[in-house]
């Protein structure tokens, strides 16, 4: 059993910063499917829950600008089967669909899994690849924060102390390109031992866009600017993307543990680039 | 401090009062006293805990009680009606979907979203919709069965 808080459901995004702004060691309740775990296990003890799963303000994807945007509390299954996200950025509905299982899915929330940005989660690699942004609300306003400024380092986020993420804005996925997020999950608890999302983009047979972005494989996502180097302006072939993609992760500090040490991570990264790099070549 | 919450359990409703940090699985059993829903790995593995809310197949170690507030709970105990089997019970018993038991409930539950959503499922289908439950008996082949049954029932 968790130690003991206090639980304060929020009436709206405004009263949930007040109400973080009240008390130093509250924390956000959204999907709780980071959060709760984390509390059993006493590795999170807040002494209040600002829970905010419920509201609307933060529940909805809709079509905006050149894009989609989505609503933090919105679940990874309303996110997985959006007809929304399936035309404007199919990349972020593929990741979607493969976190945990139907009932984590249904829980879940984009915003939430963003705010803990565990080392394993999916949608970290899907938002990076993607060229997305995360909005944030605090005490001073509202900021949009690049993906790419996001993940800083283990559970560790762009986010300061009384922010909530109150939304992800999502480009459209340019014409004529494809992109692809292959995952090798852990066999029992579905996180991505290694996750990787790419697009990529021809002209002529040869690659005018590429975007690789990892999960599982270091501290924190990141973009993997050796394979993109190597494949950019180079012919989209599939010699092209295995020569590219043997460079995975070079350089980067590579995480290790009894289910998968580093260089077996690292094989399995360059692995993962080249099946995500060929899907979303069709190749 | 202790919170009140209103919640409808299988069409019943009841006020409460609970300690915020009360898990959903244990404010059903140790509450309310509704022990079909088992709490296997209390981790949010196993599924054995999966209840209906508000029309979503949830892990009901993974939710706080409070969290239910306002909300229309379905449980095992909930899907018979007037002493008659749902369909997904009638094709775990026809079907052998069980050995011990233990996991039936969330695999039920589980089944019981998956054809909400799609009253036809494929065997594949059926296996991807239940990778958040687990059978630690005998394996996955008549637990397939019985959905199967009980899509082809309800059909």
């Amino acid at each position: 059993m968790s130690s003991a808080f206090n639980y304060h459901r929020a009436a709206s995004v405004d009263d949930a910063l007040a109400v973080l702004g009240q008390h130093e060691d509250a924390a956000l309740l959204a999907g709780g499917h980071s959060l709760i775990p984390s509390l059993k296990l006493r590795l999170a003890a807040p002494g209040t829950l600002v829970d905010i799963g419920h509201l609307d303000e933060l529940n909805y994807i809709r079509q905006q600008g050149g894009g989609v945007a989505i609503g933090a509390a919105t679940t990874h299954h309303d996110v997985a089967t959006s007809t929304v996200v399936a035309g404007q950025a199919p990349l972020l509905a593929q990741a979607a669909a493969v976190i945990g299982d139907p009932q984590v899915r249904n829980m879940g929330t984009i915003g939430g899994s963003l705010a803990h940005a565990d080392p394993a989660a999916d949608y970290p690699a899907a938002v990076l690849a993607s060229g997305a942004h995360i909005v944030a609300r605090g005490p001073g306003g509202e900021r949009v924060i690049e993906a790419g400024d996001f993940f800083v380092d283990l559970f560790l986020t762009g986010l300061q102390p009384g922010e909530i993420i109150t939304e992800v804005r999502v480009p459209a996925q340019p014409p004529g390109s494809g992109a692809c997020y292959a995952k090798f999950p852990h066999p029992a608890s579905r996180f991505a031992v290694v996750g990787c999302a790419a697009v990529v983009a021809a002209n002529a047979g040869v690659c005018t866009d590429v975007r690789v972005a990892f999960t599982g494989v270091a501290n924190a996502a990141f973009r993997d600017a050796g394979v993109e180097g190597a494949l950019g302006g180079q012919p989209l072939t599939g010699a092209g993307i295995d020569a590219a993609s043997a460079v995975a992760a070079q350089g980067v500090e590579v995480l290790s543990d009894a289910f998968a040490g580093a260089d077996y991570r690292r094989h399995l990264a360059t692995v993962f680039a080249g099946r995500a790099l060929r899907s979303a070549a069709r190749l | 401090m202790s919170v009140s919450i209103n919640v409808t359990v299988n069409g019943r409703g009841y006020q409460e009062e609970v300690e915020p940090r009360l898990l959903l699985a244990d404010f059903l059993r140790d509450v309310l006293g509704l022990t079909g829903t088992h709490v296997g790995c209390d981790t949010s593995g196993c599924g054995a805990c999966t209840i209906i809310v508000d029309g979503k197949a949830v892990k009901s170690c993974t939710l706080l009680a409070v969290q239910a507030d306002g909300a229309d709970l379905t449980t095992i105990e909930g899907l018979a009606s007037n002493g008659a089997l749902h369909p997904l019970q009638e094709g775990f018993h026809e079907e052998h979907g069980l050995q011990c038991g233990f996991c039936t409930p969330g695999m039920i539950m589980a089944a019981w979203q998956l054809l909400e959503r799609n009253p036809n499922p494929s065997d594949a289908e059926i296996r991807h919709a239940l990778e958040g439950n687990f059978c630690r008996c005998t394996g996955y082949e008549n637990i397939v069965k019985s959905v199967r049954a009980a899509a082809g029932s309800a059909a």
